[in-house]
């Protein structure tokens, strides 16, 4: 396998990748090269969202990412939602509204429900389902999930 | 006898958070898939893509020569017992001479990276010879076929005979049912990691599991190992719903590590998940139930055959659920009732949320629907009539002695307003198809159907089962010790919630959960609220007793008389009063207790027999809209109604009510893994379809709070209730809409429009 360097913007900081196989996606380089396991991997097909980034600002698969695709890109991951240490309100509100259970889907919907709240501040239902459609929950059955957005679309004064 | 307790902070009754939510919703909660050691190598699995063939041989050395290999190992290479299962071992942990299921794993290899893995396994040389595949579940009941295992093809048959079985009735109604192979799809996929001791003589893990002892002592019996030689650490569950009963990946990972004396790290991705473990038995369920003209059942006759796949995994506890549920929460003297699980080259099939029972639960739902209809009945009324109470006996002659308040259910979820009339305007997206835009608001109809369940809780038939823990108290904090497995469910949460209620404590450590104390049993069977929430409860009832009896002693108080309100001890007859806190300054007290339920029994020959612990019962009513023309179905509400004994964190209850909800509602409309002649076609998540936001309906849930006074806290497990009758609820509704009989979930398009 040939052995590649270069270096990603994650979170504000450069990280540099050593040695690694051209095809690694960033899902993968993330987790096992670069000790950033918020994302995580339930389908390596784009079909669940748990392994959702931005790039440039645009939520994405990382799953479907190649790494070495991405060396221009600013990329943000849960990890970088909370620079202070604290939870974000999008957190908060999952954790008071019960949208989490064995949470491997949660960081993914963290960061689709953010990308949704900063870009339509107040959704109807219906925005909000087809907003995170593409984030599966097998445990919660989105109940909590919804409410969850909801809370806080009502708590930043948008509803 | 349940007391009542009082409400401290947090504790039994309140909405408690999650111990590990801050560390879920952060990224920062460590999924056994997160988990790495220094100088960890990857293991992978070969498996066959065959559903019945012979072996003629197994070349690795192409794959050991690959650079970056460090191990390749196949049946040749395991020390101790070739084969694993939880009922009975079965299961070759690699195929040896035959494989029996397509994805049986054959050989498993460790490398330096998971690509590493993917090329050398397809270095791996194995020639097989393709046997004839035996794929019909009927044809394995059939002496002339060739047994595709020693063991045989029938895993197990159980025969119920109650009552007067040449009883008739007024009105008969009849059908074949069929249910198809649903998948428990845990976003987690399979992981473990397997760290060598230093001498090789032993290994530590740390894997996602529902049941860590029961895994200790497969794992070790296959590694030729004593049980103590293996430990094994929970790792971060990404759900479970029974997938993870069975072993998968646990042997390979353990094998791999002491073959390479290293590290190693085994996932698999969803393709490999959906081979790697067990799946919700298909069945085919005939029943024909006897009516008098008022409704009122006479008779059940029924015959279920669950294909259990290449091996038995839990099928003969899926077929006896099953069977001991045909008659559903409904009197009946009479049945007739024949069950079969048998052996396939499908895949095998095990546990999943509600095992046996979903399946029984969808033929009586639309049996008694078609009572209604023959009689021109409402469907709620047929249901009313034939109710089933505390203290009526059960085809197996069990009489139900605690609490059944199946009317109260049906009436309750009958007062939940039904869901606005569809609008004539509708936004598209709401429309069946969804996001697919498909549907035209003037071909959709609308339907309303019912189903209510009822479903035993915890293991039965003689099995002794027991949940262990432990609690120490220091310095007015508590700590607790079990090895219950976390699933997702919320254990951790009620466990804190019950120490803080009879301690009177508000900080609760949870120790690391392991192999180091006794079993907690399995988390499944909607069990360990009561068993390991028994045990807990049982530990700090201990450790409170001590601290009174100290206390009274300091203080010159009878013990007895000492009571905790909120955060102190106190004498409600004296004036004593002292904070827990204050009273075990410089004192350690730990207890440790192991809850065991009463004693089931067997089943005789005739089905009859004390065979189930306890029983938790649920209505559903479903309303859908259905476009006819293009066979699409949207689910528009569920109104449920759930008996919970007692709500420990009504949350948590309600995320299981609508997490079970989801999956009833995949079985019952989406969710299918199909299998032609052995082979799975949809193993992704792009062709097995799951629930998204965009299928959830509301759900309107009530809960019935009547104190189980045989369950320690009185609380029933919660978890596999929702899934069961929500499926025939919604399949009732469709049939509802278009005026048709569907006698199969999932209901696929061409079931509604061809
Ligand atoms: S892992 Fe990327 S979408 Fe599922
Ligand atoms: S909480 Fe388990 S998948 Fe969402």
């Amino acid at each position: 396998m040939s052995n590649e360097h270069y270096s990603l913007h994650i979170n504000g900081t450069d990280h540099q990748v050593q040695d690694a196989w051209i095809g690694e996606s960033l899902l993968y380089v993330l987790r096992e090269r670069l000790g950033l396991p918020g994302a995580k991997g339930a389908c390596e097909q784009g079909e669940c969202g748990s392994c959702t980034v931005y790039l440039d600002g645009q939520p994405v698969c990382s799953c479907l990412v190649m790494a070495a695709s991405v060396t221009e890109c600013q990329i943000a991951t849960v990890e970088g939602l909370r620079p202070d240490g604290g939870l974000t309100d999008v957190q908060e509100s999952f954790l008071s509204e019960g949208a989490v259970q064995c949470g491997f889907c949660t960081p993914g919907l963290v960061m689709a429900v953010h990308h949704l709240l900063d870009t339509n501040p107040s959704p109807t239902e219906l925005e909000v389902k087809e907003a995170i459609s593409g984030n599966i929950c097998r445990c919660t059955g989105y109940g909590r999930i919804f409410a969850a957005v909801e809370a806080v679309v009502v708590q930043r004064g948008n509803r | 006898m349940v007391e009542t307790l009082t409400k401290s902070r947090f504790g039994i009754g309140t909405n408690a958070p999650r111990p590990d939510g801050t560390a879920k919703v952060s990224g920062e909660f460590s999924f056994s898939s997160d988990l790495w050691a220094e100088n960890m190598l990857w293991g992978a699995t070969l498996r066959s893509p065959h559903p019945h063939a012979r072996i003629i041989s197994i070349d690795t050395s192409a794959a050991l020569g690959l650079s970056g290999v460090e191990a390749v190992i196949t049946a040749k290479d395991v020390p101790g017992q070739l084969t694993y299962g939880l009922i009975s071992a079965d299961q070759p942990v690699f195929a040896d001479s035959v494989v029996r299921y397509m994805g049986e794993p054959v050989a498993a290899v460790a490398a330096d990276h998971p690509e590493t893995c993917r090329r050398a396994l397809d270095l791996i040389e194995v020639v097989y010879e393709a046997l004839p595949v035996l794929s019909d579940p009927e044809g394995a009941l059939d002496p002339t076929v060739a047994a595709i295992h020693p063991d045989g093809n029938l895993i197990r048959h159980q025969r119920i005979v109650s009552g007067d079985p040449d009883v008739t009735g007024d009105v008969v109604v009849e059908d074949t049912y069929v249910i198809g192979m649903q998948d428990q799809a845990f976003l987690g996929t399979e992981s473990a990691l397997a760290l060598p001791d230093s001498d090789g003589a032993g290994v530590v893990m740390h894997v996602a599991t529902q049941w860590l002892h029961e895994d200790q002592k497969q794992i070790a019996a296959c590694l030729g190992l004593a049980p103590e030689r293996v430990r094994l650490q929970l790792g971060g569950v990404g759900g479970a719903f029974g997938a993870r009963e069975d072993i998968s990946l646990q042997v390979h990972t353990a094998l791999l590590a002491l073959a390479t004396r290293r590290p190693i790290k085994m996932q698999y991705g969803r393709h490999e998940s959906f081979f790697g473990h067990v799946h919700r038995h298909p069945a085919t369920v005939w029943m024909r139930h006897h009516a008098d003209t008022s409704g009122v059942i006479q008779k059940i006759e029924a015959r279920f055959l669950f294909d259990g796949g290449a091996y038995a995994s839990t099928s003969s506890a899926v077929l006896i659920n099953g069977v001991t549920h045909a008659q559903g929460p409904y009197k009946c003297d009479n049945a007739v009732v024949d069950g079969y699980a048998v052996r396939t080259n499908n895949p095998p099939c095990g546990a999943m949320r509600g095992f046996g029972v979903v399946q029984a639960c969808f033929a009586h739902e639309s049996q008694m629907d078609k009572i209604a209809q023959a009689l021109h009945l409402d469907p709620v009324e047929v249901r009313l009539r034939n109710a089933m109470q505390q203290g009526d006996r059960l085809i197996t002659g069990q009489v139900i002695e605690s609490v059944a308040p199946v009317q109260r259910l049906i009436e309750e979820t009958r007062q939940i307003p039904l869901p606005p009339e569809a609008s004539p305007h509708p936004d598209p997206l709401s429309l069946p198809g969804g996001s697919g835009l498909a549907s035209e608001a003037r071909h959709v109809r609308r339907g309303i159907g019912w189903g209510v369940s009822i479903k035993n809780i915890m293991y039965s038939e003689g099995f002794d089962d027991y949940a262990t823990a432990r609690c120490t108290l220091k310095d007015g904090k508590a700590s607790l010790k079990f090895a219950t497995s976390e699933v997702g469910q919320g254990f951790v949460t009620i466990a804190q919630q019950i120490a803080r209620t009879v301690l009177g404590v508000d900080d609760v450590d949870l120790e690391a959960i392991d192999t180091d104390i006794g079993s907690a049993g399995s988390t499944s069977a909607s069990r360990q609220t009561w068993m390991s929430g028994g045990a807990v409860d049982g530990a700090c009832r201990l450790v409170r007793e001590r601290l009174f009896q100290i206390v009274g002693q300091q203080h010159n108080v009878d013990p007895l008389r000492l009571v905790i309100e909120e955060d102190e001890i106190v004498d409600p007859l004296g004036a004593f009063r002292v904070s827990v806190r204050e009273a075990t300054r410089d004192l350690v007290i730990t207890e440790e207790f192991e809850h065991h339920h009463r004693p089931t029994e067997d089943l005789d020959e005739n089905g009859q027999g004390n065979c189930h612990v306890a029983f938790a019962f649920v209505a559903h009513r479903a309303v859908v809209d259905v476009d006819p023309e293009l066979g699409l179905v949207k689910v528009v509400q569920i109104a449920t109604t759930q008996d919970v004994g007692r709500a420990l964190n009504p949350l948590s209850v309600l995320g299981q009510i609508e997490g079970g909800i989801a999956q009833g509602l995949g079985l019952a409309v989406m969710e299918e893994i199909i299998v032609k002649d052995g082979r799975v076609l949809n193993p992704s998540f792009t062709d097995y379809l799951l629930p998204t936001t965009l299928d959830a309906p509301e759900v309107v849930a009530r809960l019935v709070e009547e104190p189980d006074p045989q369950a320690p806290l009185g609380a029933k497990g919660v978890g596999e209730p929702p899934c069961i009758s929500v499926t025939p609820a919604i399949v009732a509704a469709i049939r509802d809409a278009i005026g048709r009989d569907i006698p199969r979930c999932p209901v696929r398009p061409q079931d509604i429009c061809l």
